[in-house]
């Protein structure tokens, strides 16, 4: 009698749940980089809001691609280093469906907190309030398929040297489509102009990994626990 | 039932496993020997199918298991060098997982074969502040757990006492007896019955 | 359908036979057409209407930006093979692809950049087809580095196999949402006219794309020697090879 895939991945979620908020420093860290650059960009640039606003949707995206890139690094190599991954593989279930439910907490634990922290930032840099719901779904949405495209990435880089910087390399060129349209939405929402195009494209992209980015996933997985 | 013919895997430029061919039938423990380095990790990883042989196959009642993976992973429990446990859990907890995704496990079953194992009286302590032996025992709590046909365990005895490589023996011949199989890598043989032992040396390259 | 021909390709020795008997053969062919599509394009085809003689770096440009994208694919073709029928030659002609594709796409990127001058006044312009080149060039960083990074060579094949498949599939989309990008923020700007050019420009045109394919296939079947070489250097064949 073998557990059910939903149930399998309730003990995924909850496990990785339960390990997370007895770490929680590996939480707020990410989330700490991801305010510390959005506060380095105007001592860079200039404390005119008006023009820190131009330059917003760019900080806010790279600030949230950087987050996630140092979040991805716990995706999977603590699994990796005590051999719990393994069992993962070995457990009879689907490893897509196991990666697939992981990558979705690891989502709702750094993805879903910076989106919704991000409006500190977005504040700092002139963003008008109107637009901040605008913003949050589009980094709530960006930052799932990032950690979707991620995880491929993590799981290749799981048998490299130096695989952090590798990382960032592997994963920044498949970001782009993600950049683009996540910044797009939230620069037509700075303008109070309609979003839907490019948030649909972004919806478009995230349905895209949701199918495609856990398959690739479990081969580099596969590959990297050989 | 569990059949290996022709396996040839390299790693990197070694060439580790040399047509290594065998049976294991239930009710019987095969013990693979071999000097350090000899391939015996690698073969039980790759009966597994954690790793890909570049020749030869697996057979688990009769089919591939590069085509039943799934069928086959429900059957077997896999021991490694270390025991997969998270550091910040309890053993308590980590069983409740590890185990959780292959079968539904109540808590009563785990505070048995913890207390099978000898590691009831720290079951709930964060596995980080055990000692190898002592994460030794709860992983085999888990192989007990996990209800499978066929168990691979690689050195199982590592860092335990000698009453802890006599639980290990108990474990297997209670395995042998539910008509089970265990292949086990180890350096000294088993203190089994000599009937219910086959051994296969693999020599180094 | 006799399917031997496509096993024998997987044979190590019988690749490495047929990159050596076919490479001067490519190479000689595609000098011959690189010098006819120069002559073509350089001396015979007439200055553009309003670029007048800058176009003429197109020659150069357009075949390098063709052939950046067509080795990537072929990269991520032979990953494939060598990941379903765990052929070790694929691996080895995708490993040997990916410099020669990086460098093509260094140069549709310096052309371009040489090309901006005239046309823009810049040495920089982000035109869609430069943007793209220029995540192109890091996907191929990526897809090296993953390479140099892991220790195991049959690993560093696989992981290396997998990335370039999941990249080939992300090109297609990183362009397209490069071109969104791009019409957003100013009118669609081509380094080339779309208006049709005269005959006389494009057959030299034509001929360079083939010139640089072969030359890519020269090229590609020399460093696959050499990769073959490197990587079966314990087996007999190539004891016997080298003697």
């Amino acid at each position: 009698m073998k557990t059910g895939a939903i149930a399998a991945a309730r003990l995924v979620a909850a496990r990785d749940l339960r390990l997370a908020f007895r770490k929680p420093s590996q939480l707020l860290q990410p989330l700490l980089f991801f305010m510390i650059v959005a506060t380095l960009f105007p001592l860079t640039l200039t404390p005119e809001l008006s023009r820190l606003r131009d330059a917003a949707p760019g900080v806010l995206w790279i600030g949230a691609l950087l987050s996630s890139l140092l979040a991805l690094e716990f995706l999977f190599r603590d699994d990796a280093v005590d051999g719990t991954l393994e069992q993962f593989a070995l457990s009879g279930q689907s490893l897509t469906w196991m990666l697939f439910a992981k990558t979705c907490t690891h989502w709702l634990l750094t993805g879903v907190p910076l989106a919704l922290s991000a409006p500190l930032a977005a504040l700092a840099l002139g963003v008008p309030v109107p637009a901040l719901g605008a913003m949050i779904a589009a980094l709530a949405l960006g930052s799932f398929a990032l950690s979707l495209v991620g995880a491929i990435c993590a799981g290749l880089t799981l048998g490299a040297r130096r695989g952090g910087v590798l990382l960032s390399l592997l994963t920044l060129p498949l970001s782009v489509p993600i950049l683009v349209f996540g910044s797009d939405a939230t620069r037509q929402a700075i303008a109070g102009a309609e979003i839907a195009g490019p948030m649909y494209m972004l919806g478009a992209l995230t349905v895209l990994g949701v199918t495609l980015a856990p398959l690739a996933a479990a081969a580099a997985v596969r590959i990297g626990l050989e | 039932m569990l059949r290996v013919s022709g396996l040839h895997l390299w790693r990197g430029d070694r060439h580790v496993l040399r047509n290594v061919s065998f049976e294991a039938v239930p009710g019987r423990c095969l013990l693979l020997t071999g000097r350090n380095g000899a391939g015996k990790t690698t073969l039980l990883r790759a009966i597994a199918g954690l790793l890909e042989p570049e020749a030869g196959q697996v057979t688990w009642r009769g089919a591939p298991t590069r085509t039943t993976r799934n069928e086959f992973h429900a059957e077997l429990a896999y021991l490694g060098h270390e025991p997969p446990l998270k550091g910040d859990l309890t053993a308590r907890e980590n069983l409740a997982y590890s185990v959780g995704i292959r079968r539904p496990v109540t808590g009563t079953e785990v505070d048995a074969a913890l207390a099978r194992t000898g590691a009831a009286t720290f079951a709930d302590r964060a596995v980080r502040l055990l000692s190898a032996g002592q994460r030794r025992r709860i992983a085999l709590a888990g192989v007990l757990l996990a209800h499978a046909v066929l168990w691979l365990l690689d050195e199982p005895a590592t860092n335990l006492d000698a009453e802890g490589q006599q639980l290990v023996a108990d474990l297997v011949s209670e395995q042998l007896a539910r008509a089970g199989l265990v292949v086990a890598a180890v350096h000294h043989s088993l203190p089994l019955a000599a009937e219910s032992l086959t051994e296969l040396t693999l020599d180094a390259a | 359908m006799n399917w031997t021909w496509f096993h024998r390709f997987g044979s190590a020795p019988y690749m490495y036979g047929f990159a050596r008997r076919w490479a001067p053969w490519f190479g000689g062919v595609a000098l011959l057409l690189m010098l006819i599509a120069l002559y073509g394009g350089l001396v015979l085809a007439p200055p553009d209407y309003q670029q007048k003689d800058a176009y003429r770096i197109v020659y150069v440009h357009a075949p390098s930006a063709t052939l950046s994208l067509m080795i990537y694919s072929t990269m991520a073709v032979a990953a494939a093979v060598g990941l379903i029928w765990r052929m070790k030659v694929a691996h080895a002609a995708a490993a040997a692809c990916a410099p020669i594709g990086a460098w093509f796409t260094v140069a549709t990127l310096a052309t371009g950049s040489l090309w901006g001058k005239p046309m823009w006044g810049t040495y920089w312009a982000w035109d869609p087809r430069l943007t793209s080149e220029l995540v192109l060039l890091f996907l191929y960083f990526g897809y090296m580095g993953l390479r140099a990074a892991i220790e195991d060579p049959q690993k560093a094949d696989k992981a290396s196999a997998v990335l370039a498949i999941v990249g080939i599939v992300n090109v297609p989309i990183i362009k397209y949402s490069v071109n969104w990008w791009n019409s957003l923020h100013q009118p669609a700007t081509r380094l080339l006219g779309e208006a049709d050019m005269d005959w006389s420009m494009v057959w030299p045109l034509l001929t360079m794309f083939l010139a640089f394919m072969l030359f890519f296939g020269a090229v590609l079947l020399i460093r696959l020697r050499a990769e073959l070489l490197r990587r079966e250097r314990g087996a007999s064949w190539v004891r016997e090879v080298l003697s």
